[in-house]
């Protein structure tokens, strides 16, 4: 189907109105002011609106926006509650935890003038700013592929609206326009789908260790006032899971009597049965975690994939055209469990090296190498590079003893031990079968501090059009049914946090349903699935979660 | 013909409504907040007819706080050709709400409003209504199909038995049914000139409005959560169920 599109021409696009994005974006208009002159800057976001679609713990270090709005405070932002005590445990089972004293906690779990925020809510105050600067944002509208001529990125195209469940025009029909720059910044968060073709496309990832993931499941709670400890942050290590199933735990306490409680589990994860929904489910009846929410009441659900393989598995930055920014790139620091002020910087940088480039009176389109080389010079590397084996240690020395050695490295070497530990495996590749692998039972949950899928997914506030396609496309429809449920009794049904995918009927009548209304935008399937079969695109703009603040 | 369209902020139907703690009211803070979806109905209905040609102008009106600026924004982008800001950031009550619509009649002189059948907030289904009655203009509520002719209007409205069309003179009010229309997609460009259109800002007391408090919130609450149900297994069982309740 030939369709005419409308275009429209900017000097920088912004693909995801995040913290990366937002910075990039701000940046860009203060060095068009400092300049004296005009950059057209345009940031797009899938969401329904800035902060729809982010979801963080989230203990928020202020390093990069101290540098990017220097008197945030007297802005409004919503940093309003400092970390008051740092609690790390280790839970050895259902009932009984160790907390480690101060002393053995890894130098990057400090998080003394951190803020616990809601990230959504620090995403919608950036956007204010962005605007103010005259930043177009755009929310609702979907990247849906980017526009490449003659090995160069021009832009993207915008995923059309209106289109029914078929893949034919409904009434109404509203075609995506082109948006087209001089420069485009990926900013889509942790597995963007158009970064995952662009990494594809021009072999981004050619000399870095495979790109590892974990997937990070969140609940908003109000708790009783005598339950509350605004500042506390408490992060656990151990069971539920183990250290063929690794993660970690975290609850903070936010404000207004809200606490935030997590379970992150790596995507590395070997045992097909495992389900990281239920794990948090049951975290959450540990005497450590049930204490704080007893007599409360969960207000909001929801999940996101994140990037956490660190500097070994960065992608090149740029290409032809534009670079990669914040989870996008891959700049989260795993060993803090903190990407916000490092998807922050890294926008911060893009923006000061394209945005020189434009100033300068360039006309984009080329691979500006001017971006890294203002990264490997940031404390931004620095503080990646010395994070670099945090997650090679754990997946190959499990929670205690890579946690050891990760905390003789950090506290005494200051993260500069002369080695690098890699880890080479993606973790679509980590399951075991499910025959040689324990079958885990999980209880029902019991409506109080343990709840189903469908009534979590509930508050998300996730909705999609209905009539639309599938935005979760199979490359072979049959392997779902063939060598996953065989092999792997399809993990799909479990790693999934919102009941998306599911396997109905019996016998002739089995099939594999994609339930896509439900689906979180966590990207854990893209990720996990270990055929690679599914793949995640933008379904039509403003669907997905409505975060409030997550 | 020009016509008026009324557009209200609420709290985006997709949002999962939260009690405050103390019962005053419902959370709104930091919550998407987007259009009134009856009032979207209404503003794309303006704009078909203003494409067919029997509408020169529409007007967009929202009356509430700064916030609403961003209601009327959406309303240029769907076509509106200006937009007035009846600023008031307390609690606009449907009659206070009625009132201001009625006054701006008086300066803008419509030929037509054209309103949601209610707010998705407070469910009123009221301000319509008033605004008829302090006009003193003929009202087709609930409608499902709308046709100009000169200056009568064919309003085919949607209630309990059916299908009710009745004919009535212009100027008139006119409320939208979920039927009406099936409003369109915003386009990007539609968006960025909306940015440019002309927004009006007035006050209340600007249109010699007093605020009515005639309705006094005195709770909000929770609606009761659904007990655990039971599997029967035989009619007899499920008879013998609802008697046990009373229900049979």
């Amino acid at each position: 189907m030939a369709v005419e599109r409308d275009a429209m021409q900017y000097d920088i696009l912004i693909v995801g109105g995040g913290p990366a994005g937002l910075s990039a974006a701000i940046r860009l208009k203060q060095l068009a002011l400092a300049a004296g002159t005009e950059l057209g800057v345009c940031v797009l976001e899938k969401g329904s609106e800035v902060g729809a679609h982010i979801l963080s713990g989230a203990v928020f270090e202020p390093r990069a926006l101290d540098e990017l709005i220097p008197d945030w405070k007297a802005k409004g932002a919503p940093l309003k509650t400092p970390v008051s005590g740092d609690d790390v445990h280790y839970f050895w089972s259902a009932t009984s935890a160790t907390r480690l004293p101060g002393l053995l906690v890894p130098k990057p779990m400090h998080n003394q003038g951190n803020y616990i925020v809601s990230l959504g809510q620090v995403c919608r105050w950036l956007g204010q700013q962005a605007e103010g600067l005259g930043v177009e944002i755009y929310p609702g509208f979907a990247a849906q592929s980017a526009i490449i001529e003659a090995g160069v990125v021009q832009g993207v195209t915008l995923s059309d609206m209106g289109v029914g469940r078929d893949g034919q025009p409904k009434d109404g029909y509203a075609p995506g326009m082109e948006l087209r720059a001089k420069y485009t910044l990926f900013a889509e968060g942790c597995r963007g789908h158009i970064g995952k073709q662009l990494i594809r496309q021009f072999d981004l990832d050619q000399d870095a260790d495979p790109q590892h993931y974990a997937i990070g499941i969140k609940e908003l709670w109000e708790v009783p006032a005598e339950n509350f400890k605004p500042g506390l942050v408490v992060h656990g290590a151990g069971w539920p899971l183990d250290n063929a199933n690794p993660g970690g735990s975290f609850l903070y306490h936010f404000e207004d009597n809200k606490v935030s409680v997590g379970l992150i589990v790596d995507l590395s994860y070997r045992n097909p049965w495992l389900s990281p929904f239920d794990e948090f489910q049951r975290f959450k009846h540990h005497p450590v975690i049930a204490k704080y929410l007893k007599g409360g009441k969960r207000i909001a659900y929801g999940a996101r994939a994140i990037t956490k393989g660190g500097i070994n598995s960065l992608p090149k930055m740029v290409f032809p055209g534009g670079g990669l920014i914040g989870c996008e790139l891959g700049t989260l620091n795993f060993s803090k469990i903190k990407g916000s002020h490092t998807a922050m910087k890294s926008g911060m940088l893009a923006a000061e090296a394209f945005g020189a480039a434009l100033l300068k009176g360039g006309s984009g389109g080329d691979t500006l190498a001017a971006y890294p080389e203002l990264f490997r010079a940031s404390w931004l590397y620095d503080e990646l590079f010395r994070s670099r084996n945090f997650g090679g240690f754990l997946h190959k020395f499990g929670a205690l003893v890579g946690g050891a050695i990760n905390w003789i490295e950090q506290n005494i070497f200051g993260g500069r031990f002369p080695f690098t530990v890699h880890d080479r495996i993606p973790d679509h590749a980590t399951l075991a079968a499910a025959a040689e692998s324990p079958k885990l039972e999980y209880r029902k949950p019991d409506g109080v501090l343990s709840f189903d899928k469908l009534s979590s997914v509930f508050l998300s506030s996730t909705n999609h059009e209905e009539d639309q396609p599938v935005h979760l496309k199979l490359t072979d429809p049959s392997i779902p049914l063939s060598t996953n449920l065989l092999r792997y009794a399809e993990p799909a049904q479990r790693y999934c946090p919102a009941g998306v995918y599911e396997i109905v009927g019996q016998g002739q009548e089995r099939k594999f349903q994609i339930n896509a209304q439900n689906c979180v935008h966590c990207k854990t399937c893209d990720i996990k699935d270990p055929a690679q079969n599914i793949t995640w695109v933008a379904p039509e703009g403003s669907g997905g979660p409505n975060y409030a603040s997550m | 013909m020009k016509v008026l369209v009324s557009v209200k902020r609420v709290v985006d139907f997709n949002v999962r409504i939260q009690i405050k703690p103390d019962g005053s009211g419902v959370v709104t803070d930091g919550v998407k907040h987007s259009m009134n979806p009856f009032d979207e109905i209404a503003m794309e209905e303006a704009v078909r007819l203003k494409e067919k040609g029997t509408v020169t102008e529409i007007v967009a009106v929202a009356i509430g706080g700064a916030k609403s600026e961003e209601t009327l924004r959406t309303a240029l982008a769907f076509g509106a050709d200006r937009a007035i800001l009846v600023k008031e950031e307390g609690e606009v009550q449907p009659l206070t709400a009625a009132r201001a619509l009625a006054a701006l009649a008086k300066k803008e002189s419509p030929g037509l409003f054209l309103l949601g059948k209610q707010a998705i907030d407070d469910d009123a289904n009221q301000t319509g209504q008033m605004l008829a009655a302090l006009l003193d203009q003929a009202q087709a509520t609930f409608a499902s199909r709308l046709e100009i002719d000169g200056n009568k209007a064919k309003v085919t409205r949607e209630v309990d038995a059916g299908l009710e069309t009745l004919e009535i003179d212009l100027p008139a009010v006119v409320t939208a049914d979920l039927r009406l229309n099936e409003p369109r997609y915003l386009k990007l460009p539609d968006i960025m000139k909306a940015k440019k259109k002309t927004l009006d800002t007035v006050t209340l007391a600007d249109l010699g409005v007093s605020v009515a408090a005639g309705l006094k919130t005195t709770k909000t609450s929770a609606p009761p959560v659904r007990g655990k149900g039971i599997i029967v297994k035989t009619v007899d069982e499920l008879v013998a169920a609802l008697k046990q309740k009373g229900l049979a």
